[in-house]
C-alpha cells in the first residue's frame, strides 16, 4: 500500500512546467512555513544584548552563548535528560502492554470487545486538564510523584490507547492464514507471536514508537503538575527563564532548539511510513 | 472486520492495557467524581452537596463564556486547517527523495514540544525584535498583548502553523492509497482537475478526513499549553480556552468543588462528540451498514473503466 507511486497519470499529460509550478509553489510555501522555525534558529546564535539591540533578519555576530549556558547549566541539561528519560520509558511500557491487546482486537472478537476499544479511545480524546489534580494527589500517594516513572505512567493515558490503536490497523494488515499456518506447524502462541509476528509488523512498530515518543516529548501539562525537582522536564525548566532582568530569549531560543533535535532524527527514520502512521495505519 | 474468531480469551492478552488505563484513568476520575459531589474543607470536614457544584458550572458566566469561545475557535480551525490540509497534500511530490523530503519538512511543527511552539510564537510575534511581529507592523498595528484581534488572530495563525501539517500529512496518506487505475480512467475521461478531486479523490478521502476532523476537532477543544505560553489567556480572558480556565479554578484557585464538577461535564462533552463520530466512523465497517453514495457509485464506475479501454486498446493494435 505505501509502495511509491510513480507521477500520476493526470501528471503527465499535463505539460512539464506544469507539474514543476506546482511543485514550486509546494516548496514555496514550506519555506514560509518554516519562517518561525528559522526565527528561533537564528535568535538562539545573538546574545541577549545583540537581540534588544537591533533588529536583523541574518545575525552579524554569531554567539553561542545560550547553548553554552544551557550545557553548562546542571539545571538545563538536566532536565533535559530526565524529558528523555521518561519519554523512552514511556515508550518501551506502552508497546509492551498495547502489541497483546492490539493483537487481541485485529484477530478475535470478544465479549464487550468494541465497548472497550471505544472506551480506550475516549482516554486519548480526554483532556489533560481534567486530570491534574488527582494525578498530583495519586501520584504523591503511590510515591511516584516527582520520578521519572511516574511522568512514563502518567503519559500511559494518553499514549497506551494511541499505541493499540495505530497497531491494531497495522496487524489487521497481516493475513490471518499467517497465524492459521504457523498453528499447524506446531507453533506455541508466545513462540509465534514473539519470533515471527512481531518481527513481521516491525515498520508498524516502529512507526508506533514515533508516536509515542513523540507525544510523550511535546506534552507539558501532565509532566510538570506531577514534578517537583528531581525529574522536572525540559519543557516546565523553559518556563522558568523570566528572571528580574526579563527574559533570557537566548537561552530560551537556544533551549528549545535543542527540544526539536531529538524529533527531527526520529522522523528521518519513519519518514516513508509516518504518512501511514498518522492515518492510525488505516488506509 | 469479518473472518475474525469469536475468542473470550483474547481478554488475558487485553488485562494489561485495562490495568494500566485503569490507574491512570480510572482511579483519577473517580476522585475528581469525588470532589464534585463533595465540599472538601479538611480532611475530617466533608460535606456531601449532590449537584450544587454543576449548577455552579452550569451558570457560571466565565465559564460558559469559555465554552462558547473555545467552541468558536475550533469550529475556525477546522474550517481553515481541513481545506488547506487538504490543498498541501495534493501539492505534495509523491516519489524519489523529494516526497521523503518533503514528509520530513511538514513534519517538523507536530514533533516540537506544545510550549516551544508558543515559545517560537511569542519571539517571532514580538512587535519590537521578531520577523514577524515587525512585518506585520509595517502594515497594522499590531500588539498581541494589548489588542484583543490580535491575540485571537495570532492563536489561530499559530495553530494553523503547528497542526495543518497533521491534516495534510492523514490526506496525504489517503492520496497515496488510491490506485494508480482511478487516475487513468479519470484521465482516459478527459476529467479535470476539479473533477478529479470531486470524484476520485474526495470519496477515497472519506475516512482519513474524519479521523483528521475528529484529532483536529478534540485538541483544539483541549488546548492549553500554546495560548498559555503567547498571550497566557489574555488580553483580559480574550484567548482563555476552556483547559486554561479549568487549570485556574484546579491549581490556582485550588476550588476542588467547582473543578471536579468542571471536569466531569468538560470530559462528558468530549466523551459524547467522540462516541457519535466513531460510531459514523466505524459504520462503514459493519456488515450490511455499508450505504453507497451516488459519489462513490461513480468513483466504482471509474475504476471499472480501464479494463474496457484496456481491450478496446487490444482490438486497435489488431
Amino acid at each position: 500500500m505505501t509502495t511509491m507511486m510513480a507521477t500520476s497519470a493526470a501528471g503527465k499529460k499535463t505539460s512539464r512546467f506544469r507539474i514543476d509550478l506546482r511543485s514550486w509553489l509546494f516548496w514555496l510555501i514550506m519555506a514560509v512555513w518554516s519562517l518561525p522555525l528559522i526565527w528561533l534558529i537564528s535568535m538562539s546564535f545573538r546574545d541577549n544584548a545583540d537581540i534588544l539591540s537591533k533588529f536583523e533578519v541574518i545575525p552579524t555576530e554569531i554567539s553561542l552563548n545560550g547553548y553554552t549556558q544551557f550545557f553548562e547549566d546542571s539545571s538545563w541539561i538536566g532536565s533535559y535528560m530526565n524529558s528523555i528519560t521518561y519519554t523512552l520509558m514511556n515508550t518501551v511500557l506502552s508497546l509492551i502492554v498495547a502489541l497483546p491487546a492490539a493483537y487481541a482486537f485485529s484477530r478475535f472478537t470478544f465479549s464487550g470487545d468494541k465497548h472497550l476499544f471505544f472506551w480506550l479511545l475516549t482516554n486519548r480524546m480526554a483532556p489533560a486538564a481534567v486530570f491534574l489534580l488527582p494525578f498530583f494527589q495519586l501520584y504523591q500517594a503511590v510515591d511516584l510523584f516527582d520520578t521519572p516513572l511516574g511522568v512514563a505512567l502518567a503519559h500511559m493515558l494518553f499514549n497506551v490507547p494511541l499505541a493499540v490503536w495505530i497497531l491494531e490497523g497495522f496487524m489487521s494488515g497481516v493475513p490471518k492464514q499467517l497465524d492459521e499456518i504457523a498453528e499447524i506447524d506446531g507453533y506455541k502462541f508466545g513462540r509465534f507471536f514473539l519470533t515471527i509476528f512481531i518481527p513481521m509488523i516491525r515498520s508498524g512498530i516502529g512507526v508506533t514508537a514515533f508516536f509515542l515518543f513523540m507525544f510523550s516529548w511535546v506534552e507539558l501539562l501532565i509532566a510538570r503538575t506531577i514534578t517537583a525537582t528531581a525529574a522536572k522536564p525540559i519543557a516546565a525548566q523553559m518556563t522558568r527563564t523570566i528572571s528580574a532582568s526579563g527574559i533570557d530569549w537566548s537561552l530560551l531560543s537556544a533551549a528549545g532548539v535543542m527540544t526539536i533535535i531529538p524529533g527531527v532524527i526520529v522522523i528521518w527514520f519513519v519518514r516513508n511510513y509516518i504518512a501511514k502512521g498518522f492515518a492510525l495505519g488505516r488506509v | 472486520m469479518d473472518g475474525k474468531k469469536k475468542n473470550n480469551r483474547a481478554w488475558f492478552l487485553v488485562l494489561p492495557v485495562v490495568f494500566v488505563v485503569a490507574f491512570t484513568a480510572i482511579i483519577p476520575l473517580m476522585a475528581v467524581a469525588n470532589y464534585s459531589l463533595q465540599d472538601i474543607q479538611g480532611a475530617s470536614n466533608r460535606l456531601f452537596v449532590g449537584l450544587d457544584f454543576f449548577k455552579r458550572v452550569a451558570t457560571d458566566p466565565n465559564i460558559q463564556d469559555a465554552f462558547t469561545r473555545n467552541l468558536t475557535l475550533s469550529a475556525q480551525i477546522l474550517l481553515i486547517q481541513i481545506p488547506l490540509g487538504i490543498f498541501l497534500a495534493r501539492l505534495m511530490p509523491r516519489s524519489g527523495w523529494k516526497a521523503s523530503a518533503a514528509l520530513v519538512v511538514v513534519a517538523i511543527p507536530l514533533i516540537i514540544p506544545w510550549n516551544v511552539v508558543g515559545t517560537t510564537w511569542r519571539i517571532f510575534t514580538r512587535s519590537d525584535i521578531g520577523l514577524g511581529g515587525v512585518l506585520v507592523n509595517q502594515f497594522f498595528d499590531y500588539n498581541l498583548s494589548e489588542d484583543t484581534t490580535d491575540a485571537w488572530a495570532t492563536i489561530l495563525v499559530m495553530d494553523t502553523w503547528h497542526w495543518t501539517p497533521l491534516v495534510t500529512l492523514l490526506v496525504y496518506a489517503g492520496l497515496r492509497s488510491i490506485p494508480q487505475a482511478y487516475y487513468q480512467a479519470a484521465a482516459i475521461d478527459g476529467a479535470s482537475r476539479m473533477a478529479v478531486f470531486r470524484f476520485v479523490e474526495l470519496p477515497k478521502l472519506r475516512r482519513v478526513l474524519m479521523i483528521a476532523i475528529l484529532l483536529r476537532f478534540m485538541d483544539s477543544f483541549m488546548m492549553y499549553t500554546e495560548p498559555f505560553v503567547v498571550t497566557g489567556g489574555g488580553p483580559g480572558s480574550s484567548t482563555q480556552t476552556l483547559s486554561i480556565l479549568l487549570t485556574t479554578i484546579a491549581i490556582g484557585q485550588f476550588d476542588l468543588g467547582v473543578a471536579g464538577a468542571f471536569s466531569l461535564m468538560y470530559f462528558l462533552f468530549i466523551q459524547i462528540f467522540s462516541f457519535i463520530f466513531f460510531t459514523v466512523l466505524t459504520l462503514d465497517e459493519r456488515p450490511g451498514a455499508t450505504k453507497v453514495t451516488p459519489k462513490e457509485k461513480k468513483a466504482a464506475k471509474l475504476a471499472k473503466e480501464p479494463k474496457q479501454v484496456r481491450s478496446k486498446l487490444e482490438k486497435v493494435q489488431k
